[in-house]
This record gives C-alpha cells, structure tokens and sequence, in this order.
C-alpha cells in the first residue's frame, strides 16, 4: 500500500439522499467523508437515518440521489458489518460462524483455522471455539459476531448500535476491547450509536444527526491525546465534549419539531 | 438422570396404561362379554401371534406404502419448496394446485385414482399426496424464515445464491422440515389407509386396511382389533422415530429441542 502524507479518505458521502419505495425520505442532502483511522460516531434519534448511511457505505442500498465513492472496488473485500443484534448462525458453533465470511470466499476449513484462532484470541474466546451461540452471553455472543466482521482484516468496520442491547458493564468493557483492536489492526470504524456518553468515549469524530429528514446537523471532532481509559471518563475534557454533543443532539431533536 | 428421576418421568404413565388395559381385560371377564362384541386383550394378542403370518405381511405391505409415499412427499415437497424460495413467481403459479389437492379430500380422490391406476399406484398417490402439504409448507416457511441481517451479511460478502441456499436458508429451515415430517409422517400412514379401504385390493397386495374388513365380513373382531393395534403402532413407531430425528439433530442449538433447565 502506497504512504500517503495525511489520512486517505475511505468513503466519501456529498449531496447524498435515499427514499424509500413507500415515500419516506430517510436522508437528505448527507455530505460526509470516512477519512481512514478515523473512529467515526453516527449519534442521532432514532429515524434520523444512522443505520441507512451504513447500509449504503456497505453497499446493501444504493442512494436515490447525490453520490456516494469509495476509495475501494469490492465491499465485500474491505468491509466488516456488525448488526445490532449478533446474528449468529445458531446451528454452527463459535469457530464455523467465524469462518463463515472466509467459507463464502472459498477457503478451505483448514488454511482458514489460524486466522480464525488467531481472532478468536483477539476477542477473548480462544476456549470458546466449540461453543454454541445459545451456549454463550449476550456479550460473547457480540464478540463472536465482531470476530466475524474481523476475521477478513476489513479496511472499514461498521457497527450498527452494536451495544444497544447489554448491560453496561458489558458494554464498557467491549467498549475498551474495540478500541483495543482498533488500535492493534488500525481498522477504520463507523459506529451508530444513540448514546452521547458512548460515542465520545469512543470516537475521533462525531457526526450529530438529525431526523425528517435524516442529515448531518454536525461534525465533532474530539481533538483529545488522552487515552481512552477509565480516566479519561473521569475528566474535563470528557465532559466538556459530552456537553457538546449534548446540545448538538439536542438541538438535532428540537429541529425535528419545528 | 438418577433413578428417582426416572422413576417419577416413567412410572406414572406406564402405570396408567397398564391399569386400563388391566381394567378392559377384567370387564370383558367379569361381564363375560363375547369376543364378537369386544375382545379381551389377552385375545388380541393371541390373535396377533397365530395370525402373524397373514397380519404381518399385511403391515409390510401398508409400511412399504407409507414409507415410500413419504419418501416420495419428502423429494416432491423439498424440491417444490426451494423452487418456491428461489422464484416468486412458481410459488404464485404452483402453490393453488397444491392449495387444491390439500383441500379435497383424499377419499373423494381415490375412486378417481383408482380408475386410472391400479391399485397399488393408486394407494400409494393418495399416501403420498396427503403427505406432501405438509411438508411443502412447512419447508416453504422455513426457507422463507432466514434471519434479515444474515441474509444482508451473505449479500455483504457476494455469496452465490446457491451457497446462501446451502449455508443459511437450508439449516434454517431444518426444524420447520422435521416438523413436517411428523405431520407428514402420520398422514401418511392414513393416506395409505384409506386408499386401501377405497380399492379394497385383496390378494398378495392386500394391507393391513383390507384386512379389518376381511375380518369385519366374517365377523372375526379379534382380528381386526388385532390390524388395528398394529396400525396404531405404526403410527406410534413413525412419530417417535421422527421425535428421536428432530431431537438428535436440533439437539445443541434449536429451542424446542432443549430441556426445561437453562
């Protein structure tokens, strides 16, 4: 891969829309770019469209208007998706659901298993590996499902309000693994959230939604060295950020009204 | 599970039939009623034993219609479905056929039938179309039932229609497949049944249908409690045979195959 003096943009979103066949505009006018290494928060109400712009990034929708490029040809190749939900194949075990993106790419079980070992461990399951998903917690259940997105070392991870769902123990300590892993493979990440607190934990930037219909209100950019840790919850810094993105949704909210 | 366990899961409803067996036996005794009008089970049984030759041949004949109707449902119904899930528009052609042969009932069919076939064909269709419905719907759920994201997930990384057939659509569909398979199974066996009574093919090809109303003709009611207790644990062997199936390979991850414990 060619070094290049500042960040590459990965994805690039301008004048982007997307109504459905029933009529609904889901977004409008959506100008964004995923710059690589960014740790990208999509925070907004829910209907403002976050899910949509990853589906279109994914390459599962395509826009009704404006345009939408990618630094790259084939999605399948360089991009990992993380549900909300784990959607899990629950009658393969742990190690076949990791395989699977590397199945449909028509690798063999065997020359695939160190690769799939090798995630397993980055996600804390290596003992697991025989487990079934019914077997498993809500937040191992979302490991594996993350194992999965990771497991074809994708350029660009989108998680889709992945969290939503544990508790919040759970969710601050996949919170530090993903920003563990994002720091060990360099992935770029887009993440939906609806929590202000997780998002700036989180991100390098934030993208405040709003919705009716769905469009950037506006881009934070958390310009911060602190690493992200326990202490970093604790301190000015986060609060001020939290205070920001705070008013920023809230008026994304209170623009919806009017 | 330790002997306690085992004991309160199996004794009680062993005890149950065991005791009203008991109790048809002594009433049949005590009231001295003549085996014509109903036998002891004592005498079934016995009749079981000296008639096994005929009897028996019998149940070969109506188990080898049953299985291979099912079978023949089984591929019929299996293939139907899949082309259903794969092209909307063969389920919206095919499906009021199948819709229309469910519908009507199988013994209006077979007089039909049988003018057409002869009669071993006939009864083996009419087994076999009673037990296609079944398991061409519950395939057609299943195939359709496939998870959203999953299936979002296999459009995400290109994967052929054939694969996603094989990976996701397929073994999502397996419960809903053994569940008709049960249902199909018995309906099978009554299918075969029937169309037995309706050509009332008598002979070397004669089932176990034909022989309750042999014996019915000549008043031999022992014999025909007796085709009758075999017919009933055919059908038995085959829901259980089925059970076993959907628990051994439903075993590790689907719900309804897990115990009551979490």
């Amino acid at each position: 891969m060619l070094e290049m003096t500042g960040p590459r943009t990965l994805v690039s979103l301008s004048g982007v829309g997307k109504t459905y066949k029933n009529g609904t505009t889901a977004l409008s006018g959506i100008d964004l770019d995923v710059r690589s290494g960014d740790f990208l928060s999509l925070l907004g109400p829910s209907g403002c469209g976050k899910s949509t712009i990853l589906r279109l990034i994914a390459g599962l929708d395509n826009a009704s208007s404006g345009s939408l490029s990618r630094s790259f040809t084939e999605a399948s190749e360089t991009v990992g998706f993380v549900f909300q939900e784990p959607t899990l194949l629950p009658w393969a075990n742990v190690f076949d659901n990791v395989y699977l993106p590397l199945r449909l790419q028509n690798e063999s079980r065997r020359a695939a298993a160190a690769r799939i070992e090798e995630v397993l461990a980055q996600v804390g399951l290596s003992s697991f590996a025989k487990s079934y998903p019914r077997e498993l917690s809500g937040g191992q259940r979302m490991r594996v499902s993350i194992a999965r997105a990771l497991v074809r070392h994708p350029l660009l991870l989108l998680l889709d309000e992945p969290f939503a769902a544990l508790d919040e123990i759970t969710r601050f300590r996949l919170n530090d693994d993903l920003l563990r892993l994002q720091g060990e493979l360099g992935t770029t990440i887009v993440f939906v959230t609806h929590s202000v607190y997780e998002s700036v934990y989180l991100s390098t930037r934030i993208a405040v939604m709003a919705a009716h219909p769905g469009r950037v209100i506006e881009d934070i950019e958390i310009e911060t060295d602190m690493p992200r840790d326990e202490d970093f919850r604790a301190s000015h810094t986060y609060a001020l950020y939290c205070q920001e993105a705070s008013s920023a949704l809230h008026r994304a909210m209170h623009e919806k009204r009017t | 599970m330790t002997l306690g366990q085992w004991a309160t899961r199996y004794v009680p409803p062993a005890a149950v039939f065991v005791s009203l067996i008991g109790l048809w036996e002594a009433m049949v005794r005590i009231k001295d009623i003549p085996p014509y009008v109903l036998p002891a089970p004592s005498l079934i049984l016995e009749t079981l034993v000296t008639d096994r030759a005929t009897l028996f041949a019998s149940l070969w004949v109506t188990l080898k219609i049953t299985l291979g109707a099912l079978a023949a449902a089984v591929i019929g119904g299996v293939s139907l479905a899949i082309l259903f899930a794969q092209w909307k528009w063969v389920e919206r052609s095919f499906l009021p056929f199948a819709i229309v042969l469910q519908v009507t009932p199988i013994v209006a069919i077979a007089p039909l039938l049988l003018i057409y076939l002869d009669p071993q064909t006939a009864v083996l269709v009419c087994a076999f179309l009673v037990a296609f419905f079944p398991i061409l719907a519950n395939m057609a759920l299943g195939l359709a039932s496939a998870d959203r994201n999953l299936i979002d997930l296999f459009k995400l990384y290109r994967a052929s229609p054939l694969k996603t057939l094989l990976l996701l659509r397929l073994p999502g569909a397996l419960p809903y497949f053994l569940g008709g398979l049960r249902i199909g199974g018995g309906l099978a066996l009554i299918g075969a049944i029937v169309a037995e009574l309706a050509a009332g093919a008598a002979g070397k090809g004669a089932g176990l249908a034909f022989r309750i109303v042999e014996a019915g003709y000549r008043l031999n009611i022992p014999r025909m409690f007796a085709a009758l207790t075999l017919i009933s644990l055919t059908g038995i062997a085959i829901f259980a045979f089925f059970t076993a199936l959907s628990k051994a390979l439903l075993g590790r991850w689907h719900e309804s195959a897990l115990g009551s414990e979490r």
